[in-house]
């Protein structure tokens, strides 16, 4: 169990903090420090609103160690609204329900733990998106 | 800084030297829970030198994903030389995730095609049984980005099931068509003794099998085992003192892309493969069509299909149904996985590079199924994060 592993991302997996390239615009998640687009390394921090559509899903039925608690569940690749890809699990969701195009949002969820006495691990997962009366 | 392909400086200058493979050698594919690490890997290495007629070699190169994980164990270089008897020769691990084994190739090759070594030894070696089966999920998951990708909870699996349900989407492919990949593997792998699952299987029984992360079946995901295959390799002015039928390298590449598959354009397609083709390709002068058969990266059904289609064989969302008439196999248009595959002789991550190796020997110098003149191995490590192709000829 490592706790630096963890807090040092925590804030970029709670409020999913990317990098935009100051040199060609290029939007990036997870963060990076040099640009695969262009290799400028003027960078500089950018917040994802949270929203966007689903890319591909699967269900996942045979877990790795760690992840039986949350058996089966549903993971994805979330196409954001800024246009970069993010891998996370789906929540809140009928596995029946799921296809490719499905408007998802970000929530904050447990990801994982190190046993009981061990730290929680939380971060993003997304949900079909709710309506809202806007 | 300039990239140099092999046939640029074999126009440019002469002091590269050809490489060829004297000698192969690889245990039994399965769940040997009565042979260590260090057995597997020694008795690989001296099957090898022994085909080879050698009883030293001046370098041993392994390839090898997660022995620190797996076995607790790293050092490799030093225990498996020390082990081999071999003395305190030059010896090292490579690491690719899957793609270990074709990575330690591409080192032996550079190693022996730059004179720096005369005689080198490339061992693949894995044993994954020595932890249970949701632990080696969990390590081969490594393979993906810990951080951005397994930390989800997304078992290796996975990852491919959201490639093929997105391949499926984007092509319309009949779904069913897919199961053609692990068919032809189980049914190649019925004549190899070193294979794992020696059975034939029906693309319905693939279908129906148990889902390990839609839409893709268990009977379409190669199996967790233990295996180790070794290759010596020497130039090819000196493989005449060796041996009258050396396999000689003609192209030998090894390329990366994205770590996450968030990150690529197109998640159907694998960039290092297509590059690393093409650069193989490059080197030995040949195209697609040349290819008399492959060994394909077939971990899961899928990575077959895109295999296929980013190497030049098949046009794009055509290689499923490719597989399906039967075109895959030993009596078609391009046999594939002629030993078995990773499906059914076995994927024992960081030795599949070097058993597809192996396997294509045989092929060439006429002890397979097949007669042929030139063939290709295609393995991947992670989801297509480390692609090697080697293109290999007899002469």
């Amino acid at each position: 169990m490592s706790v630096p592993r963890h807090w040092r991302e925590n804030v970029k997996r709670y409020r999913l903090l990317g990098t935009k390239c100051n040199s060609c615009g290029q939007l990036h998640y997870p963060e990076r420090t040099v640009c695969p687009n262009c290799k400028s390394r003027e960078l500089e921090q950018y917040k994802f609103k949270g929203r966007g559509k689903i890319y591909s899903y699967t269900i996942v039925w045979s877990p790795p160690e760690g992840y039986e608690f949350c058996k089966p569940y549903a993971a994805a690749l979330i196409e954001l609204e800024e246009g970069e890809i993010v891998t996370a699990q789906l929540t809140d969701c009928n596995f029946d329900d799921l296809e490719i195009g499905m408007l998802v949002e970000l929530v904050i969820r447990k990801l994982f733990s190190y046993g009981e006495s061990g730290i929680i691990v939380y971060g993003y997962k997304f949900r079909p998106l709710l309506p809202r009366s806007e | 800084m300039r990239h140099m392909s092999v046939t640029e400086r074999k126009s440019g200058c002469d002091d590269m030297e050809e490489v060829a493979i004297i000698g192969i050698g690889c245990t039994p594919v399965g769940e040997p829970w009565h042979k260590s690490l260090r057995n597997m890997a020694v008795e690989s290495t001296w099957a090898a030198m022994d085909d080879a007629g050698v009883d030293q070699v001046d370098a041993l190169i392994l390839g090898n994903m997660s022995s620190g994980s797996f076995n607790e164990q790293e050092s490799l270089g030093s225990l498996i030389a020390d082990y081999a008897g071999l003395g305190n020769i030059s010896a090292f691990k490579v690491e690719g995730a899957c793609g270990s084994g074709g990575a330690a190739f591409k080192a032996g090759v550079m190693a022996v095609a730059s004179g720096y070594h005369d005689l080198v030894c490339v061992n693949g070696i894995e044993k994954m049984t020595d932890v249970v089966g949701d632990n080696a999920t969990k390590i081969l998951a490594n393979a993906a980005d810990r951080e951005y990708e397994s930390i989800h909870g997304i078992s290796f699996p996975g990852l491919n099931a959201m490639i093929m349900r997105r391949y499926l989407y984007d092509y319309n492919v009949k779904r069913d068509d897919l199961a053609a990949f692990p068919v032809n593997s189980h049914k190649n792998a019925v004549h190899n003794k070193n294979a794992m699952f020696r059975k034939e299987i029906s693309a319905d029984s693939v279908l129906n099998s148990p889902m390990v992360a839609n839409p893709m079946t268990l009977m379409e995901c190669a199996p967790i085992c233990d295996g180790s295959a070794s290759v010596i390799l020497t130039t090819k002015e000196r493989a005449k003192e060796f041996t009258d039928t050396p396999v000689i390298v003609k192209g030998c590449s090894v390329k990366v892309d994205t770590i996450g598959v968030h990150d690529r354009k197109t998640v159907t397609s694998m960039n290092a493969t297509v590059t690393a083709a093409q650069d193989a390709y490059k080197q030995s002068g040949m195209q697609p069509s040349d290819i008399e058969a492959v060994e394909l990266h077939d971990a899961f059904s899928i990575m077959g299909a895109i295999g296929l289609e980013d190497m030049g064989f098949v046009e794009r969302g055509k290689a499923p149904r490719f597989a399906a008439e039967g075109q895959i196999g030993i009596g078609g248009k391009l046999p594939c996985c002629t030993f078995g595959g990773l499906k059914a002789r076995g994927h024992p991550v960081g030795a599949t590079g070097i058993y597809q190796i192996v396997e294509m020997c045989k092929n060439l110098r006429g002890e397979g199924v097949l007669d042929i003149e030139r063939g290709l191995t295609h393995n991947i490590g992670g989801t297509g994060s480390t692609v090697s192709v080697s293109i290999l000829g007899r002469d």
